[in-house]
């Protein structure tokens, strides 16, 4: 998991969007809630979604 | 060096592998998974493809995969944040998808192939960008030195249009255009719109065009695409839904169009027709117009194309007689499968500086038959594991007896040879049948394919014969461009049968080679040749010995649904559950009158529609 934020991190250096911090991170919040209220991970097929 | 490319988690997951900057071995998971397109891990694909080299997993330098997660995610996150509060449900139910699994997909990756190399290195993992791949799947294997390289698809991460610039060994990207104005979702959302499967429909939308008038072509420049003199384009959001929603369209969008979209298997109409028509019309509006400006600004007379918008072929024929280019080529694969086979080769040219050799005698694909080959005696033993009669004769026999059997109007099954890289059959797990013959198009969509009427075959044809019976006169051995049977062998319609609304006028014969020419006089074309198959060349010829015709019909060896077969079992499987009368595997002949009839299958049911 660490390593993921370290290139999570470095992806958003190399993108310049350190904007997108402070939404990632309630996004990360409030979609560990979603994943802990959802049993399933099934997506739609709408493929531009992914 | 060992380059092994994966794509993967989207659609249509693929292993190929590259040796040195050669293509060895490249194949689809759906082939052996027998699920139509298969997103899961190509784990099968991969074996397969180390076990055609004869090496194993800690052999392979870089793993190569075709698309960048995070870039992906962050247009995720932008475009609901854009839409916001909009789309809230479509972001509930993807975020657990990305937050579970497709943001761990450098370690996702990793896991699965240290289950074959335990030492495996996450240095060794790279990553190529969906367009990068696409466009390195066009350029490397090109018989180009140079070349200008245009890729155009749904989306990839930003992305849904490029332009690169291939000489030698580099492939720089120079233009893109971004998500959401996409040339390829636009197309999709008619697919959508008309009532067909998105990302599998696509094919059907075009071959129902010709059929329709394009009514709506300028309703659709009026209200949903800008394009530019260059070719460059701008959607108007308004009218559709992806961004955020479950569906490709909106309300706004049946209103403009005068209703809601076609419902799946409900009757198709007139105005299905001209809807397809019309999108196929501004589609290849935008190709030709881009196309052009490339040629005006960059100045090379070579033109690669990939993305699944290239295997539009009816554009690509276009372009082609556009006159624009002294070549072009285009990507087998052009979809993302072929995306596996991108990333190779992006990372062993780009990343790792690997040479390249353009190969002296045409591309560097050898024909795409890239997938497995079963040996004789292997044929034999699979066979009578299922019981299946079958003669063996001589290779000669083999392919008189099969020319013998298309002359006389049996659909056969033909299983030869390794199988293709790509959405096409091309000779190697292929139906065949009578070009000539009036009832074969409808015979073989009806009891064989199970699939509807309206959609028209394609004719192989032996590429030294190609101009007597197509206005082509060059290289077309992966079916990616139509061209009109020549004027000489059209028949032409009477008023009456002119008059005929929409499929029955596929039924009335429009040429010499009826099972073969769309009602617009054009077939899909495939040149066969002897140096890439020799076999199917060779039948070709027997065939035109027996009947002075060199074309016949081929289309994919499965049923609408299924994945194209990719073993002797699958293929005998197929074979029991249609109406095929024979079938040839290697030098195994099988008549179906011959086989045990509690063998047969109930077929037709068997596979979830497209």
């Amino acid at each position: 998991m660490l390593s993921l934020f370290r290139e999570f991190w470095r992806f958003l250096r190399v993108r310049k969007k350190y904007w997108l911090l402070p939404i990632l991170v309630v996004m990360a919040l409030l979609g560990g809630l979603l994943v802990l209220a959802h049993g399933s991970a099934v997506a739609p097929f709408i493929y531009t979604l992914f | 060096m060992w380059v092994l490319g994966i794509s993967a988690y989207y659609h249509d997951s693929a292993a190929a592998l590259v040796h040195d900057g050669r293509v060895v071995a490249a194949a689809q998971e759906e082939r052996f998974s027998r699920k139509k397109h298969d997103s899961r891990f190509p784990q099968h694909a991969i074996e397969y493809c180390l076990g055609a080299a004869g090496i194993d997993m800690a052999t392979v330098d870089h793993v190569a995969f075709y698309d960048k997660p995070f870039l992906k995610f962050e247009r995720l996150l932008e475009t609901h944040l854009a839409f916001a509060p909009r789309g809230f449900r479509s972001f509930r139910m993807a975020m657990p998808v990305w937050l579970r699994e497709k943001l761990f997909q450098r370690k996702l990756i990793g896991d699965a192939l240290r289950r074959y190399a335990p030492k495996f290195d996450q240095e060794q993992l790279l990553f190529a960008e969906h367009h990068q791949s696409h466009a390195a799947s066009a350029f490397f294997p090109s018989p180009f030195e140079e070349a200008v390289v245009l890729t155009m698809d749904g989306v990839g991460e930003w992305a849904t249009t490029s332009v690169a610039i291939g000489r030698g060994n580099t492939l720089n990207i120079e233009r893109e255009i971004h998500f959401p104005h996409s040339i390829g979702l636009l197309y999709s959302a008619f697919t959508y719109y008309t009532g067909f499967k998105v990302n599998s429909g696509e094919y059907k939308v075009m071959g129902l065009a010709p059929y329709g008038e394009p009514k709506y072509a300028g309703l659709l420049r009026d209200h949903l695409i800008d394009i530019r003199d260059d070719g460059s384009f701008c959607l108007n959001i308004d009218y559709f839904n992806y961004c955020t929603g479950l569906t490709m369209t909106n309300e706004r969008f049946d209103a403009l169009f005068g209703g809601p979209p076609r419902a799946p298997e409900e009757p198709l109409t007139q105005r299905h027709m001209d809807l397809a028509a019309s999108i196929q019309a501004v589609t290849e509006e935008v190709m030709l117009r881009l196309t052009r400006a490339l040629r005006r600004d960059t100045g090379m007379e070579n033109l690669c194309l990939a993305g699944g918008v290239a295997l539009n072929c009816v554009a690509n024929g276009k372009i082609l007689r556009d006159g624009h280019y002294r070549n072009l080529w285009v990507q087998p694969a052009a979809g993302d499968a072929g995306g596996a086979l991108g990333a190779a080769l992006a990372a062993y040219h780009g990343l790792l500086g690997g040479a390249r050799q353009v190969a002296a005698d045409g591309d560097a694909m050898s024909g795409s038959y890239l997938g497995p080959e079963f040996a004789q005696d292997d044929v034999e033993r699979r066979l009578n594991a299922r019981q299946a009669r079958y003669v063996v004769l001589s290779r000669t026999d083999m392919l008189d007896t099969v020319a013998g059997a298309l002359a006389a109007g049996k659909a056969v099954g033909w299983f030869q040879g390794r199988m293709e890289f790509g959405p096409r059959a091309l000779g190697g797990r292929s139906i065949l049948g009578d070009a000539r013959s009036p009832e074969m198009q409808r015979t073989l969509n009806l009891k064989v394919k199970y699939r509807e009427s309206f959609r028209p075959f394609a004719p192989s044809i032996l590429r030294e014969d190609v101009a007597d019976w197509f206005e082509l006169d060059g290289d077309s051995p992966y079916m990616l461009l139509v061209a009109d049977v020549v004027a000489a062998r059209r028949r032409a319609m009477s008023a009456e049968e002119q008059a005929l609304f929409g499929i029955d006028k596929l039924n009335v014969p429009r040429s010499d080679i009826p099972a073969v020419t769309h009602v617009d006089y054009s077939a899909r074309v495939q040149t066969v040749h002897e140096d890439t198959n020799p076999l199917y060349h060779a039948l070709l010829k027997r065939f035109k010995a027996l009947t002075g015709c060199p074309v016949i019909v081929n289309t994919s060896f499965n049923v609408r649904g299924e994945p194209i077969v990719g073993t002797p079992e699958d293929a005998f499987r197929c074979f029991m559950g249609t109406d095929l009368d024979v079938l040839a595997i290697g030098n195994c002949v099988l008549y179906k009158e011959q086989q045990d009839p509690a063998l047969k299958l109930d077929y037709k049911e068997a596979f979830e529609l497209d």
